[in-house]
């Protein structure tokens, strides 16, 4: 059910002032006629007000059921309540002024154009409150439609940014399973270093924006525990000028491309795997680019080992509606990720 | 005794396999490797009875490893978390550990083991896990005493031979113990056809087809080659190329 047309002030005030018009309109025809005053006035007066009355009646019909394209219904139900208001009108003037008062076979005589202006004046008002409410109508849909889209969106960014890799979680316990055993003070450590990085990962705000600093002490716990996994082997580097740690980021958006690298690095080559990240400002925008050495001659384009980056591509897509924002290359034997983030005026 | 050998990159993986195999005394901590390369190496050398195989490693995976050997030992698999190889195992009498694994579950893994004379089938693992994504995309064969990784855009064709597969690439012909039916459905999603009962062509390398009387159609390939098409072979080439 829409809310009342007349709920509007500026329609209400519309309304009166069309009516009044309309009083006054019809008093000087009457007069124009000759009409003496009292009746010019009693006759515009009740006549108009009757019709107003109509008109709500006829707007609040079209208010509960509010017929789509069917034109016929609203035409019969405009010549339905002009019927009424004329036997109505009738009956009032009736009341009013004696039989016999030449007035009445006066307004008899007028009856034709009487009815006509009467139905074409409701037609118009019903056509008028089935567009208004079915403008009324098709906006709620609008917001519920896009209320709905960014509810998706939101939740779709969610879980991008939770995308937590089981492998890496259990393969962490596992780590941690074993250094019990060798070295328990080294398994507590990490213990909190993962409890922080879980931390990290449910902090509820999808599209919340952190400086680059913060990103930066996420991924070096992030690159400890990794350390712990695979030792020596993982080598890991970060370049950046001081001054662009105050460059914002999309939370955790870092993360997954750097495991992405890692993971690429460590099962595609057997040696050691020097991973480097590097922030540069361009522009108006903050480049990390990644790198990590691979096997041209062995490796294969798959699917599969781009998840991390896919999930990135479309987090961004999500946020800034470009697809151009993250762009991968080959230097030899080093894989090259670029990721462009626009910062916000 | 029985000799062991431990294959997982992470070495904190191992140390926990150690830590338990303690409580083994006739067990023989043989060897430890990093990768699947030196994985083959090893087993070669050592003829283990029994080997604990990471799947996710350097370079090739505990499947493609197991894949090179001839006489794969005994297999307790050990890993974190894999859909797709928890799935091959799923139907299978294969053990697996999941990580982080406790004493316990270890110690009924090896009693498995010990209690069972007679190794399970591990074909069908391997095959079913040759099947899955990070797997599709390339072929792991030998090469006399080296591993070679053939990324499957490389393979001109496939020939059969026997009970081998002989693949075709620009740097020569490679022997894999699999049928060409494996092989028809593995690269279906990779543009290879099967035009012949003998050969899969990868679509990429052909450049032309030849009508002969005598012998029926032949394909011939950027490399000049040319193959048999049988007439099934035929009529799916023709879908595939939309002539």
């Amino acid at each position: 059910m829409a809310i009342s047309i007349l709920s509007d002030k500026k329609l209400r005030f519309f309304f009166l002032a069309w009516w009044l018009v309309w009083v006054l309109i019809q008093y000087s025809a009457l007069m124009q006629m000759r009409i003496d005053n009292r009746h010019a006035i009693a006759d515009s007066v009740i006549g108009v007000s009757l019709l107003a009355l109509s008109s709500m009646v006829l707007n609040n019909n079209l208010r509960y059921y509010l017929p789509r394209h069917k034109y016929g219904h609203l035409f019969s139900l405009s010549a339905i309540i002009t019927i009424i208001w004329w036997i109505i009108f009738q009956g009032v003037l009736f009341l009013f002024f004696s039989k016999g008062d030449p007035y009445l076979d006066f307004v008899r005589s007028t009856s034709a154009i009487r009815f006509g202006a009467a139905f074409l004046l409701l037609s118009s008002m019903s056509m008028f409150s089935t567009l208004w409410y079915s403008h009324l109508d098709q906006r709620e849909t609008n917001e519920r439609r896009s209320e709905s889209e960014k509810l998706i969106r939101e939740a779709e960014l969610n879980n991008l940014r939770q995308q937590l890799q089981p492998h890496f979680l259990f393969n962490s316990l596992n780590s941690i399973s074993s250094l019990i055993i060798s070295d328990p003070e080294k398994a507590r450590d990490m213990i909190f270093q993962l409890s922080d990085f879980l931390r990290g990962t449910l902090k509820k705000e999808t599209q919340q924006w952190i400086s680059l600093k913060e990103e930066f002490e996420y991924l070096r716990l992030y690159l400890e525990i990794e350390k712990v996994r695979f030792g020596n082997r993982l080598q890991t580097e970060l370049i950046y000028p001081d001054d662009i740690l105050n460059f914002k980021i999309p939370v955790l958006l870092l993360q997954p491309v750097v495991e992405n690298a890692i993971k690429f690095g460590l099962y595609d080559t057997t040696g050691i795997v020097p991973i480097s990240i590097e922030a540069i400002s361009d522009d108006k925008y903050l480049k990390v680019i990644v790198k990590n050495p691979f096997d041209p001659e062995t490796s294969v384009p798959l699917k599969g080992t781009g998840f991390g980056l896919d999930s990135v591509k479309r987090r961004l897509f999500l946020l800034f509606a470009r697809a151009d924002l993250v762009e991968t290359g080959i230097d030899g034997q080093i894989f090259i990720t670029k990721i462009k983030i626009p910062q916000p005026q | 005794m029985r000799k062991i050998i431990i294959i997982d990159d992470e070495v904190l993986a191992r140390t926990v396999v150690k830590e338990y195999l303690k409580d083994y005394p006739d067990f023989l901590l043989v060897d430890e490797c990093g990768d699947g390369l030196q994985g083959v190496k090893s087993i070669q050398a050592n003829i283990p009875d029994l080997i604990f195989l990471d799947i996710q490693m350097p370079k090739i995976n505990g499947f493609e490893m197991l894949e090179l050997l001839d006489a794969p030992p005994h297999v307790i698999f050990t890993t974190a978390y894999d859909d797709f190889a928890i799935k091959a195992f799923e139907h299978s009498a294969v053990d697996y550990l999941l990580k982080p694994f406790s004493r316990e579950r270890f110690r009924k893994a090896v009693e498995k083991y010990i209690d069972k004379n007679n190794i399970p089938q591990l074909t069908e693992v391997i095959e079913s896990a040759a099947l899955t994504p990070s797997q599709q995309g390339r072929v792991v064969v030998k090469d006399g005493n080296k591993i070679k990784i053939i990324p499957v855009s490389q393979i001109q064709f496939l020939e059969s031979a026997d009970d081998y597969v002989k693949i075709h690439t620009a740097e020569g012909t490679y022997l894999k113990n699999r049928t060409m039916n494996f092989f028809e459905t593995s690269l279906e999603a990779y543009q290879f056809t099967r035009i012949h009962r003998s050969y899969i062509v990868n679509t990429q390398m052909i450049t032309g087809i030849e009508p002969n009387d005598k012998v029926g159609p032949m394909l011939l390939l950027n490399t000049g080659t040319r193959l048999s098409v049988s007439k099934a072979g035929y009529a799916r080439l023709k879908e595939v190329l939309g002539i």
